[in-house]
């Protein structure tokens, strides 16, 4: 289709990528189960807003540094998959500039 | 009182926090707030409606200070399938009246806002600094834990949001929450060259636009779609039950980019510049959702003590949060002419509280989390509608079927008890 606007059919990595971050490199603030369940691990791909759960070809990767730090996966996933769940360390993390 | 002890430690400089720390530093209480974030809002995300009632009561004609977005005259709501959008509109022209207006926020510049309020009134926001634990002596709260700090407080002030770390630390829920009680949001503010958002929704300057979707948004389940307009963005997004993510086929960023790509949507965004996504939780659970609400040394405000009422066609949180805050003020200010923070004293802000709009509203509304599960009205009823108006306005040169049938076999498809069920039990609900 033509004449579709910027903000339009953007991929989450793209999103994420105008938000402002402070990653902090020596914290994972979150960790995963690997060998958790493929079904719980896939609640946790659709329901993640910043979409960092991912799911292919039988692996689940997760990368902590666009989390919105939300806690819906904590919520979900009630111990299973996530094996660790906290904040980030102050000062760092997401940083909503309109919110 | 020693030197170093602060009467008050409020954690989370959100509405509820800062609120708080406005009116026990007024009194002359001496009040920190904790704030994990870099500045005052850095952490939060709302829809965009802030009822001001409450606010008002605390900051007489708070709007004209605050950098609010717009004033809401302008009300929409919608029932939303694939290929249809059923939308009643209202147009409110009454002038304004500080009591009764909402306003579109931002909390970026709000909450910072708001926090210097309090700051200059004689708070103390200590920002990038996340409360770790509480600090308690034989079972009673007494302080809070910031990595290797120890901060002492008479009382302290939970006022860390809905995704509390805090809550369950300090003896006041005893189960953690679950995904039915919990759903997720997401949101973009997606901006304009000056003018287009007062062109495009026919707005006037400084009135605004509060419009909501059932149906479509949320993938036919619990939730709904929203769209608000700021000064020169619109703020667009959703909201659906966490628990639906157990089953559904799609994931939230799908919903919403579906959404977005609407035909009653796409047009209202086109030409816009995404400038920030944004994700955050909101209870659902409503009144029998409350954990306890005060312990030895600890209250709970705000959205930590799950204080919302979520409707699917409006959320309120933020005015509530404001309302507990005021309640919880007043108990911590009696606590301290008393010289008590015990449990037995503090009891009061229940009862401030049970006084308050808060309470009264969310009891009045307990049945409708249950009533909204009711999968109908997330599917049924909007399809109901969009077969209603495409009979009602196609033409085709077929012979016309007789008004009544036009409305009648798409009812039948939903089955016309379940219609008359529903709309009692929606009726008794609000
Ligand atoms: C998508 C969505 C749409 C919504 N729409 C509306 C709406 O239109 N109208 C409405 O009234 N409400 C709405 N709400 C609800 C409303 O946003 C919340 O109820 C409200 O923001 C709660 O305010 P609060 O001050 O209690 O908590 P928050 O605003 O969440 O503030 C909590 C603060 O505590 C801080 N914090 C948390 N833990 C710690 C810690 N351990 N140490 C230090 N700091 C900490 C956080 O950084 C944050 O600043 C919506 C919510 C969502 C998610
Ligand atoms: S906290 Fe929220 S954003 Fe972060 S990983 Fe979990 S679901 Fe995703």
């Amino acid at each position: 289709m033509s004449g579709q606007s910027a903000a339009l059919r953007v991929s989450v990595e793209e999103k994420l990528g105008v938000d402002k971050f402070h990653v902090d490199e020596s914290y994972p603030h979150i960790e995963v189960d690997k060998a958790a369940d493929p079904a719980d691990i896939m609640t946790l791909v659709r329901a993640c807003p910043a979409g960092l759960y991912k799911y292919s070809e039988g692996a689940l990767t997760f990368d902590y540094a666009g989390c919105f730090e939300c806690g819906t996966c904590r919520v979900l996933s009630k111990g299973k998959v996530v094996s660790k769940w906290s904040f980030p360390k102050g000062t760092f993390g997401v940083e909503y500039r309109f919110g | 009182m020693s030197e170093d002890k602060f009467d008050a430690i409020i954690v989370g400089a959100g509405i509820a926090g800062a609120t708080a720390a406005l009116l026990l530093a007024r009194e002359g209480l001496s009040v920190v707030v904790v704030e994990r974030g870099n500045y005052a809002g850095a952490k939060n995300m709302t829809g965009g409606r802030l009822y001001a009632h409450s606010l008002e009561a605390v900051i007489p004609g708070f709007a004209e200070a605050a950098p609010v977005e717009r004033r809401v005259t302008q009300e929409r709501i919608s029932l939303m399938t694939e290929t249809g959008c059923f939308t009643a509109s209202f147009l409110n022209g009454r002038p304004g009246a500080p009591d009764r207006d909402s306003y579109v926020v931002l909390r970026g510049a709000f909450d910072r806002w708001l926090m210097e309020q309090a700051e200059a009134a004689g708070a103390m926001l200590v920002s990038g600094v996340l409360v770790d634990d509480l600090l308690t002596r034989d079972g009673r709260v007494c302080g809070v834990i910031a990595g290797e700090d120890k901060m002492p407080a008479e009382v302290v002030i939970l006022a860390d949001g809905a995704n509390s770390q805090l809550l369950e630390r300090a003896g006041l829920r005893a189960e953690p929450v679950g995904p039915r009680q919990m759903a997720v949001g997401v949101k973009e503010v997606i901006e304009f060259d000056d003018k287009v958002v007062e062109d495009r929704f026919n707005l006037l300057p400084g009135e605004g636009l509060a419009w909501l979707f059932a149906g479509l948004p949320s993938g036919g389940k619990v939730g709904g779609g929203f769209l608000y307009t700021n000064k020169a963005s619109v703020s667009v997004g959703l909201v659906a039950t966490t628990a639906e993510f157990m089953k559904s086929e799609r994931t939230i960023h799908e919903l919403l980019e579906r959404f977005k790509a609407h035909p009653a949507i796409e047009p209202l965004l086109k030409g816009g510049k995404l400038a920030e996504y944004s994700g955050h939780m909101v209870a659902e659970g409503g009144y029998d959702m409350i954990p306890r609400l005060y312990n030895d040394g600890v209250v709970v405000i705000g959205e930590a003590a799950h204080l919302v009422i979520n409707l699917g066609y409006t959320v309120r949180g933020m005015d509530l949060a404001a309302g507990s805050a005021q309640a919880a003020a007043k108990a911590v200010i009696a606590a301290k002419q008393a010289g008590d923070f015990s449990a037995r004293s503090l009891a009061a802000y229940k009862t401030f509280l049970d006084d308050s709009f808060v309470i009264k509203d969310m009891k009045h509304y307990r049945k409708f989390p249950h009533f909204m599960e009711n999968s109908r009205l997330f599917n049924e009823y909007p399809e109901m509608l969009e077969k209603i108006c495409a009979g009602i306005f196609t033409v085709d040169g077929r012979a016309p079927a007789s008004m009544l049938s036009k409305l009648m076999e798409p009812m039948k498809e939903v089955g016309l008890l379940n219609l008359m069920k529903d709309g009692l039990k929606g009726a008794r609900s609000l």
